[in-house]
């Protein structure tokens, strides 16, 4: 493609190629960032470098890895899914109340919560695709039709203390050492293997990719583009109301005020793992850095005690920009050295 | 559907006499066709419905030399979402989006108290505080403008991004300023911008009226408008036609993030105190479907600054009515949520194809 590549040094070709592209380098400064911080911390913060410590980032924030991966989907073909909070909100509701008021058992309860999660999101994904329409703005009417539904179906947070999903709550899986991870924690890791291997293994992964390099090129190339734009949707959604079910094991609760908010979360989390938000770059694994990151900077506010917790947005927005110039940045040099070549 | 009829079916044509009803009927066409028929014909419904429902419910009152009623009450609490929907109608039009409108808000309010708890504690008495507090929520609103403006036009980001950095870090600059705690404003010349009567009708219309009026004269009696038209249909187009697409996008962004200033002192002069956390929650949303309501193009050019001042009075309406009514107020999320798809798949050329199928097939097929 460029000079640079057709030099004698192919044997470093990957490496070279890996640098160019602006996904992979986001991901580099961001691993970077997560291990400078944790240093940072481990120097300013007694006890901060324990094993535990790094665990808890998985074990609080489960949900958000979930939903992060979902989303990372739906960035990748050049969309983006605001509803997410929202169905996670409406999926705890909905399963405290069957499993509290209606006498459930809570996997029954789980299956309908994610089959729902599943069509809502394929509900959005059809009004995306057939009818042309913004995803910022449907998935923003998903947003409030899912928060809508969810104060209909209780106001009040319903407490779970159904025997199953309290032991599943308490389960403490050892991993030796005296550690332990929970099943929420453990859940999102095996949706961030899978994420993984369905964008990087599979057709299905390869065509959100091609989608979000071009949608138009995607189309002449023969691949499937309306139907994988639908599957993403919903396999957003089937994250979100995944996440709602780990949420009631993290919080052993349903409320229609729960997640309030996480979509930003969420969207912060895949950019800073090196998502390009133009669609088209980006990886799964880059995303579970992106959350620990996230994760890392409010165990810091915590371990500090004196900062309060609202500079945990702050800092949050402040990471947003720095990686979107640096996105820019490297698009703009990506793009500078493929055009001189 | 109605040009059809007249010029398919023979039995019309022969009536005796055929000049008429294509008068009329252009006449209705050309009543139909107006961009804010629909949102006027959503709003009269509402308004009437309620009116049935509880017949006290248009009725106005002249008392102590102010006008007290439901529809003043609809119009005074729905003057911060109007200004804010016609800043973000003009965003819109230039193919933004302003979704930090509602952390503007709060910032703009925190502000706003802030500078009011110093003047007052520092013994300033009379009016000074008041225009303290007013030019400094102006000023910093103006300046998260221009932070988003500079992110778009300078930086090059997707709108939607670059305003999401201000609302996700601006709430918690809005705690920053309040120290985390709601601020109360003990101060009576401020309550007068939120909740003070004019000539008998609250003051926050008067203020809606003047930004209304002011943005029409500006946009329609100069190019502006026009240039505005132009870069919402093509950027480049515009830009290579020499209008200056850069300056006048970052303006529009600084004077979004100053209707949301105003909306923010309105806001927090009618409840006398200013909550980082809750002031302005989803106005994001309330303003981008008031917009949408009116009839203006999400995907920028076409734009209806009267279409948004009415879709912020239907949303308004719309929750009085649900109020009034007895409905457990959660069902507004979802009657709004209802009310944007519906609007959406209005919008959309595919859904309207589609439809006009559906509907023109049956009765072609029953003709042949």
């Amino acid at each position: 493609m460029s000079a640079q590549d057709s030099m004698p040094v192919a044997r470093r070709g990957g490496l070279l190629r890996m640098l160019r592209d602006p996904g992979a380098l986001s991901l580099a400064v961001t691993v970077a960032l997560f291990v400078a911080m944790s240093a940072a911390g481990g120097v300013l913060y007694d006890g901060f470098l324990s094993p535990q410590v790094f665990l808890n980032l998985l074990i609080d924030n489960a949900f958000l890895l979930i939903v992060a991966v979902g989303m990372t989907f739906v960035i990748l073909t050049g969309g983006i899914d605001l509803s997410v909070g929202a169905v996670i909100a409406f999926s705890t509701v909905l399963l405290a109340s069957l499993v509290q008021h209606h006498g459930w058992h809570p996997l029954a309860a789980i299956a309908l919560v994610l089959a729902l999660g599943t069509g809502f999101g394929a509900l959005m994904g059809v009004l995306v695709q057939r009818y042309r329409l913004q995803p910022f703005v449907v998935t923003l009417a998903g947003m409030f039709l899912a928060r809508g539904a969810a104060t209909l179906v209780s106001v009040d947070s319903i407490g779970i203390d159904h025997a199953f999903h309290v032991a599943v709550a308490n389960l403490r899986i050892p991993l030796g050492g005296g550690v332990s991870l929970s099943a929420g924690a453990v859940l999102a890791l095996l949706v961030v293997a899978t994420g993984a291997v369905l964008a990087r293994g599979t057709r299905f992964g390869r065509t959100v990719y091609a989608i979000g390099g071009s949608e138009q090129s995607a189309a002449l190339m023969g691949l499937p583009v309306a139907s994988t734009l639908v599957k993403v949707y919903a396999l957003s959604g089937f994250c979100s109301a995944l996440a709602g079910v780990s949420y009631t094991f993290y919080m052993l609760s349903g409320y229609s005020l729960h997640a309030m908010g996480l979509e930003l979360d969420a969207i912060a989390a895949v950019v800073i793992g090196g998502t390009v938000l133009a669609g088209g770059s980006g990886y799964v694994l880059g995303t579970l850095f992106g959350v620990l990151v996230l994760g890392l900077i409010q165990t810091m506010i915590v371990f500090d005690g004196t900062l309060s917790s609202w500079w945990t947005r702050i800092a949050i927005g402040v990471l947003l920009l720095a990686f979107c110039l640096l996105q820019r940045l490297f698009s703009r040099r990506a793009a500078g050295a493929g055009a001189t070549a | 559907m109605d040009a059809n009829d007249t010029t398919t079916s023979p039995a019309h044509a022969a009536a005796p006499s055929p000049t008429p009803p294509p008068a009329r009927l252009s006449l209705w066409k050309r009543v139909l066709a107006h961009p804010l028929f629909w949102p006027l014909l959503a709003l009269g419904l509402l308004l009437l419905g309620n009116g049935v429902l509880n017949p006290g419910f248009l009725s106005l009152e002249w008392r102590d030399g102010r006008l007290y009623g439901n529809l003043v009450d609809i119009g005074n609490r729905a003057a911060p979402l109007v200004l804010v929907s016609l800043g973000m109608t003009l965003v819109i039009a230039v193919r933004g989006l302003d979704i930090s409108v509602g952390a503007v808000l709060a910032i703009a309010a925190m502000v706003a108290a802030w500078t009011i708890g110093r003047a007052t504690a520092g013994g300033g008495d009379g009016l000074m505080p008041l225009w303290l507090a007013v030019v400094a929520a102006l000023g910093v609103s103006a300046l998260c403008g221009l932070w988003n403006g500079l992110l778009v036009v300078k930086a090059g980001m997707q709108p939607i991004i670059a305003t999401l950095i201000l609302m996700v870090a601006g709430r918690g600059v809005a705690q920053l300023i309040g120290d985390g705690q709601i601020l109360t404003i003990y101060y009576a010349p401020y309550s007068f911008i939120g909740s003070g009567f004019l000539l008998g009708l609250p003051f926050s219309l008067f203020l809606v009226v003047v930004v209304f009026v002011g943005l029409k004269v500006l946009l329609e009696r100069t190019a502006l408008g026009l240039f505005v038209r132009a870069i919402g249909h093509n950027p480049v187009a515009a830009h290579v036609a020499g209008v200056r697409a850069r300056a006048i996008t970052l303006a529009l962004y600084v004077f979004c993030s100053f209707t949301a200033g105003l909306a923010g002192l309105l806001v927090s002069s009618n409840v006398a105190s200013a909550d980082a956390n809750n002031a302005g929650q989803l106005l994001e949303l309330d303003a981008i479907l008031a917009v949408a309501l009116g009839g203006t193009a999400l995907a920028g050019g076409r734009f209806s600054l009267a279409g948004s001042l009415l879709g912020a009075l239907i949303i308004q309406t719309l929750t009085t009515t649900i109020y009034a009514i007895g409905v457990p107020p959660q069902v507004n999320l979802v009657v709004k949520a209802l009310l944007v798809a519906a609007v959406l798949l209005l919008q959309s050329p595919e859904f309207r194809g589609q439809m006009r199928a559906l509907v023109t097939r049956p009765a072609s097929g029953g003709r042949a």
